[in-house]
């Protein structure tokens, strides 16, 4: 399979995604990063009002960059179940699983959610790009393999009044969309779909057109939320409510195994806090030899969450036993604004005779150029930080 | 007593970073070089008023920022400036470019093929594991393997910690890398067939084997194992051409006392008593030293200048049959424009790096098939270059060089010696090539340098015109390079040291070969070692 790109394709690093002419008029900035090949909005006005569009009304954030691949044929079920370390066989037609993909070493190659649209038909979205990894999967198993990431355009629509305002938008049914499940639309002569999920751990679902109808999907959007508090958000607010959410991120809390390159430097699904995703007792799947193996002798690290003192985010600070003996770094940090908690997430190097009572962070901050450093306390924090009810909730209430 | 400490014999670039070492340990060093230049490998010559050619090696990377660093390079004038682009040429007028942003080079895959655009990060991922094993051992002597000495068990405890830290899977895969083709390595990762016969080009450069033979998979690796400021994989252009390199490293030498001869070849190194004397000149002119530092490669060493009755029979018999096939020839041409290459699009950076014509695995095998009928490639392998769109101190303004690397030329022809005459049909072959791809390149050009192995041989002192001096084949690398037991820089003769790419870690301008030998000499003489050691990765 080849991309269909000219040969004038260097004349741009990242491309624009087919809602770029909308985000374009409102980045004040110009503030982008290239996501996977594409621009992607920092923000546009500002922060912290990106961050509250999310928590308080209803924000809309350009997905299209996701890495989309469609996975079609009869073996698919079996594929998938082959591939990932989640039973497969329990996700049914019209709903989305979040699951991670090992490799034989039972390394995290990537973590992302698969839709299943029908009983022979799916989308996998990933953070990495996974069509090579597909292919060598995909060896002996009846499936057809596309890559959907040019054609499909997706908005993320999240926040307390993202169900209003799809309601709004005349998307009649939606009310009794359960997290995790899909609806389709007919849509201008085509199609759009919409699932319950997201990476705020809030009220929110993502909207998935093809790419001729982005612009018509993004101007129905903002004008049925007009009264909704309906806001465009860039990254840089999605990162602060993902780590509120509890979620984590390739690239940033791990290195893709297919990326490592030291020794050690890679990760498991247990070292990652994502065992609950990890089903051995299904019969066979890429690196369950290993997972075993590690589950009877034990993990070199734990990812763990942090409630820390102060209000100094703990960006790259180590983390210390007793604040004598390292214990591990940190690998996302944030001031929760709505928690009103400084937050953080840590990859711990596990020792058995190490308890976790007694962990601090070195945190090193800025003040008009000089640097200080502080010692901060750290509780370990098992469920998310933010998770309210109204994720959850069918019907959603309207705010 | 005697006037030097050390003769270094060869202005090279690894002889002059020896004697530079040595100097700068305080010894009184003189170097011998036969030619009225120096740089023997890393030389630039204006042969045609205004052009300054890079006449041999073209491009610097694998350069030892340690030494470049330590030695004060920059400020002996040598800048390495990297260069953007690359491109493999096809016939049908498309081509896969080398961008050096990832999003852009990869969609440049993707072009071609969507599944290569995605196994390029796994093979590279792959090659940066195996780059970042072999670094540490290229600024330290190769342990012996036989030996119970405590400095050679601490190396092969050294090299166990690294295989180790390797980790289980890669351990095996590197230990088959070492042995495979560049072809079957490629295959591992890769579907697309111009994909494969762009990558493939760094594993048959000097080499006479092609991308089916065992052990060019390693030749690649020897290719990505350099930088530019950190940039792993990178190449440069020595900014006034190779040349520049070696004149920094004679700054360095003579900053530090040390003495620098022309026009002086060397007849044979003195051995008097099993130990070294100094050396005689072709012109009979006796200098002692009792210390002789070869930058030749093995076999001119120990089967031209020295006489075999000092040495061992051993030595003699390894040097004869050591490996050093030439394969490549180079042909630098001075042109009054710059070259078009209609496919690309206007404005185009690929043009600024290396450009290549061959699209597959088949055409660089029948190319290789030339080589072993004696013949030059009838459609070669090139590495072609036009340093001046970087470097604008290599020909008037508006006026480009161009340096074409070419694979396969051999030493020997089926027909006779090389001949004037052969070697122009040689270059006419290269030229018309090229002119296959470029419409006006032909009326462009003023003057051309052909340069078969024979010339290499002649001019720079190559034996075949082998590039690296000596095969880079398993067999003659770490502590088998040049040969087994003598892989630590001392020659069989006490006082005579090897310091060129024929010893470890080999060739491709890295200067490392020529460090380490002043660290065996250093140790010898109980002086402080004062040769850097490599930064380190974590």
């Amino acid at each position: 399979m080849r991309a269909q790109y000219d040969k004038e394709h260097f004349r741009k690093h990242s491309l624009p995604t087919p809602f770029y002419p909308r985000m374009a008029e409102l980045s004040q900035d110009s503030s982008w990063h290239c996501w996977k090949g594409y621009l992607s909005a920092d923000y546009f006005e500002n922060v912290e009002l990106e961050y509250f569009a999310i928590r308080n009304a209803c924000s809309v954030m350009d997905l299209s960059p996701m890495s989309k691949y469609r996975i079609r044929g009869q073996d698919a079920e079996a594929f998938f179940d082959r591939m990932v370390t989640r039973d497969m066989s329990k996700l049914k037609p019209g709903r989305v699983g979040y699951s991670v993909w090992c490799n034989d070493q039972g390394k995290v190659v990537d973590d992302g959610t698969i839709f299943r649209f029908g009983e022979h038909d799916y989308r996998l979205c990933a953070y990495e790009r996974q069509y090579e990894w597909l292919m060598i999967s995909s060896a002996g198993f009846d499936v057809d393999i596309t890559d959907e990431t040019e054609g499909v355009a997706a908005l993320s629509v999240q926040g307390p009044t993202s169900f209003a305002v799809l309601s709004k938008m005349g998307l009649s049914g939606i009310e009794t969309l359960k997290p995790f499940g899909i609806v389709h639309f007919p849509y201008h002569g085509g199609k759009l779909m919409v699932s319950r999920t997201g990476f705020t751990g809030d009220l929110g679902y993502e909207l998935w057109v093809g790419g001729s109808k982005a612009l018509t999907l993004w101007d129905e959007l903002f004008e049925a939320g007009k009264h909704y508090g309906i806001r465009a958000i860039g990254t840089h607010a999605l990162d602060i409510a993902r780590i509120e959410a509890g979620f984590i991120q390739a690239g940033d809390d791990f290195t893709p195994a297919n990326h490592t390159i030291r020794k050690d430097h890679d990760r498991s699904p247990f070292e990652l806090g994502l065992g609950w995703l990890v089903h051995l007792d299904k019969p066979n799947f890429t690196g369950r030899r290993a997972l075993i193996r590690e589950k009877e002798k034990g993990s070199r690290y734990r990812l763990v969450k942090l409630d820390i003192d102060g209000n100094k985010p703990a960006h790259a600070s180590y983390i210390f036993h007793g604040r004598k003996k390292v214990a591990g770094v940190v690998t996302s940090a944030v001031w929760s604004p709505t928690c009103k908690q400084n937050i953080a997430f840590a990859s711990l190097e596990v020792a058995i005779d190490d308890p976790l009572n007694d962990l601090w962070a070195e945190i090193y901050y800025q003040r008009e150029l000089q640097w200080n450093r502080v010692w901060q306390r750290c509780r370990v924090h098992d469920e998310p930080f933010w998770s309210p009810p109204r994720r959850r909730a069918t019907p959603p209430g309207l705010f | 007593m005697n006037k030097y400490d050390a003769i270094v014999i060869g202005a090279g670039h690894n002889g002059l970073t020896n004697a530079a070492y040595l100097a700068k340990s305080g010894l009184n060093v003189l170097i011998v070089e036969r030619n009225p230049y120096i740089g023997g490998a890393t030389v630039s010559r204006e042969l045609y008023e205004g052009w300054t050619y890079t006449n041999c090696s073209y491009v610097s990377s694998l350069l030892r920022p340690e030494i470049y660093r330590d030695l004060n390079l920059a400020r002996h004038g040598l800048q390495v400036v990297p260069f953007g682009g690359g491109a493999t040429l096809t016939q049908s007028g498309d081509y896969l470019g080398s961008y050096t942003n990832h999003e852009v080079k990869r969609r440049e895959f993707a072009r071609h093929s969507l599944h290569d655009a995605d196994a390029y990060e796994r093979f590279s991922t792959d090659v940066m594991r195996y780059c970042r094993f072999i670094r540490p051992f290229l600024l330290r002597t190769p342990a012996d393997p036989t030996s119970f000495k405590p400095k050679d068990l601490s190396e092969l405890f050294f090299l166990g910690k690294n295989l180790y830290e390797l980790g289980e899977e890669e351990l095996y895969e590197f230990i088959r890398f070492f042995t495979m083709s560049v072809a079957e390595f490629l295959d591992q990762y890769f579907e697309s067939e111009l994909v494969k016969a762009a990558l493939s080009g760094s594993g048959l450069i000097g080499t006479a084997l092609g991308p089916y033979s065992p052990g060019t998979a390693y030749v690649l690796l020897h290719h990505y194992m350099g930088d530019i400021d950190g940039n792993v994989g990178a190449w440069g252009f020595a900014r006034g051409g190779m040349g520049s390199l070696a004149k920094a490293l004679a700054g360095a030498l003579q900053e530090h006392g040390g003495e620098l001869r022309t026009d002086a070849p060397v007849a044979q190194i003195r051995v008097r008593n099993g130990r070294t004397k100094g050396v005689v000149l072709e012109s009979g002119e006796e200098i002692d030293a009792p210390i002789v530092v070869s930058n030749l490669d093995a076999k001119r060493t120990f089967l031209k200048i020295m006489d075999q009755k000092d040495l061992p029979d051993e030595v003699v018999e390894r040097a004869q049959n050591f490996k050093i096939k030439g394969s490549s020839g180079k042909l630098n041409i001075a042109l009054d424009g710059l070259p078009e290459f209609p496919q690309f699009p206007v404005g185009c950076p690929l043009i600024k790096g290396d450009l290549h014509i061959t699209e597959n695995f088949e055409q660089l095998e029948r190319a290789y098939d030339d080589w072993k009928n004696g013949t030059w490639s009838k459609w070669p392998y090139v590495d072609m270059m036009i340093p001046t769109l970087t470097d604008p101190t290599m020909a008037p303004p508006g006026k480009h060089m161009m340096s074409v690397f070419v694979q396969y030329c051999p030493a020997k022809l089926a027909d006779g010696d090389w001949t004037p005459d052969k070697r122009e049909a040689f270059g006419q072959t290269v030229i018309d090539a090229i002119a296959t791809f470029s419409p006006n390149f032909k009326d462009l050009i003023l003057h051309t340098e052909v340069r078969t192995p024979h010339e290499i041989e002649a001019e720079v002192g190559l034996t075949a015109g082998n590039i690296f001096q000596g095969d880079l084949s398993f067999d003659q690398l770490m502590f088998n390079r040049p040969f087994p037991g003598y892989a630590q820089y001392r020659g069989p003769v006490k006082g005579m040291y090897m310091c060129g790419s024929t010893t470890h870690p080999g060739g491709g301008v890295m200067a490392a070969p020529g460090a380490n030998a002043a660290r065996e000499i250093l140790a010898d003489l109980g002086r402080e070692n004062i040769t850097p050691e490599d930064f380190g990765d974590d």
